[in-house]
């Protein structure tokens, strides 16, 4: 086994280039217990958590844009002053596994492994997050729902790698909340992220855990924009319901080992009232 | 398939020879340099028992490929501190029974290293966030936490010229 370490990403492109089919490892945490696992045979593996370009963020107030790096952990998401420009994807952050899983674990991980229950997909998909891909040959930019492709599967290509996402910074509340069989260190069951947009005057919410890829709600999102007062911050208990009602609608659960259909589309109509309620405090 | 290379375990430079693929950073500690201080149980970053610190970093050990942490400061519970002198942390656990069976001891040993030096005085509910990722089956948590609380008290006592505990 070869395994390389470059530290530039001219060296980690020209490192996939020439190892196409090397394993790409970041943080570690899904890859190792794969590997650990046996599920997994590694033969050369390109190891790009030292890569700087990949482990920096950029706010830009002049575009009101926020990239985040690849390589970004999610500690560095949980804490400010990333966490104050993307709440949503901070408090996604906040409840991946543990703190020695966020500490290593990485935002270009959670991408590059795309599953479902991807703590950090909702909220990327809630934010219209760009995906900035990168190869020797060139980069390519792709909006997060067309990235993502059904579960755990994404367009990313051997020799590829994910430079990281640009995010809008929006003025408006946004969060995320999930749901899961225990507290701390718990895959989502169900997971809704929430964004209003008090200038756009537009509230987007996306689902995870409840479809093949993350979930968009558009007649949500519209009966939403319609109901709520941005200045006042007020929204109806009935709007309320039929919100939750209609996001639990857009949800495609399936019954698997970890919870029923049934189940999951309840809780998304939970979770999403919970945090229009959030958004909106006043009746 | 084998791979030489050198890690930097607890301040000292240590040969790692004949290795195979895809081996974890627990692993190679255990069973290529002997030091069976960090424990494995799990092996998919669940149970906490294999924490190490990388670069300063709290991480399961059984998550990190060895190969990749060439060049990097790894600190295991044998590097916290000399044989008989415990730091304040592993007294503490041993006054307050925060130990049982042991085996989940040393990943909370380093798991509170790293929570109070980022966190001198954490409350009750971040201990149990920022322990969360260290299970223990005997004790329930309420000696472990009061271990955690014993030490905050101690230390900020200490720093305030008080007596110390
Ligand atoms: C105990 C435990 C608990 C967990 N809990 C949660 C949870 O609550 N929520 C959650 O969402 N996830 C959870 N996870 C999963 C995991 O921690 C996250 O998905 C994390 O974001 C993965 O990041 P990583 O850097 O460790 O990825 P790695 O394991 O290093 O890589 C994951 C995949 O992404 C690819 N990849 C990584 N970086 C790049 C790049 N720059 N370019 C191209 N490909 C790349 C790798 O090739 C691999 O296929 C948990 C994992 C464990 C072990």
């Amino acid at each position: 086994m070869t395994v390389l370490v470059p530290t530039s990403l001219a060296e980690a492109l020209e490192a996939v280039s020439a190892h196409p089919d090397a394993a790409v490892l970041a943080g570690g945490t899904d890859l190792m217990v794969e590997v650990n696992e046996r599920r997994r045979e590694v033969s050369d593996v390109v190891v790009v958590n030292r890569v700087p370009e990949l482990r920096t963020w950029r706010h830009d107030p002049a575009s009101a844009t926020l990239f985040l790096g690849a390589g970004v952990t999610w500690t560095e998401v949980e804490a400010d002053p990333i966490a104050g420009w993307v709440p949503a994807l901070a408090q996604a952050a906040r409840t991946v596994g543990s703190p020695q899983i966020r500490h290593a674990g990485t935002v270009g991980g959670n991408l590059g492994t795309c599953s479902p229950a991807g703590d950090g997909l909702p909220p990327l998909a809630a934010l219209d997050a760009t995906v900035h891909l990168v190869s020797a040959g060139g980069t390519r930019d792709v909006p997060f729902a067309e990235f993502m492709t059904g579960p755990k599967r994404n367009v990313l290509l051997h020799g590829e790698l994910i430079a990281g996402v640009t995010l809008p910074v929006v003025s408006g509340w946004q969060g995320y909340t999930k749901v899961g069989v225990r507290n701390a260190m718990v895959i989502a069951t169900a997971s809704v992220a929430l964004v209003a947009d008090d200038v756009a005057q537009s509230v987007r919410v996306a689902l995870g855990s409840v479809g093949p890829v993350i979930l968009r709600c558009p007649e949500a999102e519209e009966f939403a924009a319609g109901e709520v007062d941005f200045g006042q911050r007020r929204v109806a208990d009935a709007a309320v319901a039929e919100f939750a009602r209609l996001a639990a609608a857009a949800a495609r659960p399936i019954d698997d080992h970890r919870s029923t259909a049934a189940y999951r589309r309840h809780a998304v109509g939970v979770l999403a009232a919970r945090l229009l309620r959030r958004a909106f405090p006043n009746g | 398939m084998a791979e030489h290379y050198t890690l930097h375990v607890n301040g000292t430079a240590r040969e790692v020879r004949d290795a195979g693929t895809g081996e974890s950073l627990l692993f190679v500690l255990r069973e290529r340099l002997g030091l069976m201080g960090t424990k494995g149980a799990c092996e998919q970053g669940e149970c906490g028992s294999c924490s190490v610190l990388v670069d300063g970093q709290l991480v399961c050990g059984c998550l990190v490929l060895a190969a990749s942490a060439v060049g990097q400061r790894i600190v295991t519970i044998e590097g916290v501190a000399p044989v008989g002198a415990p730091t304040d942390v592993q007294q503490a656990f041993v006054d307050a029974g925060a130990v049982q069976c042991g085996f989940c001891t040393p990943g909370l040993i380093m798991a509170t290293h790293s929570l109070l030096d980022r966190s001198p005085q954490p409350s009750e509910l971040e201990i149990r966030e920022e322990l969360s990722g260290n299970i223990c089956r005997c004790t329930g948590y309420g000696r472990i936490i009061e271990a955690v609380q014993r030490v905050a008290v101690a230390r900020s006592t200490a720093a305030a010229g008080g007596p110390s505990a």
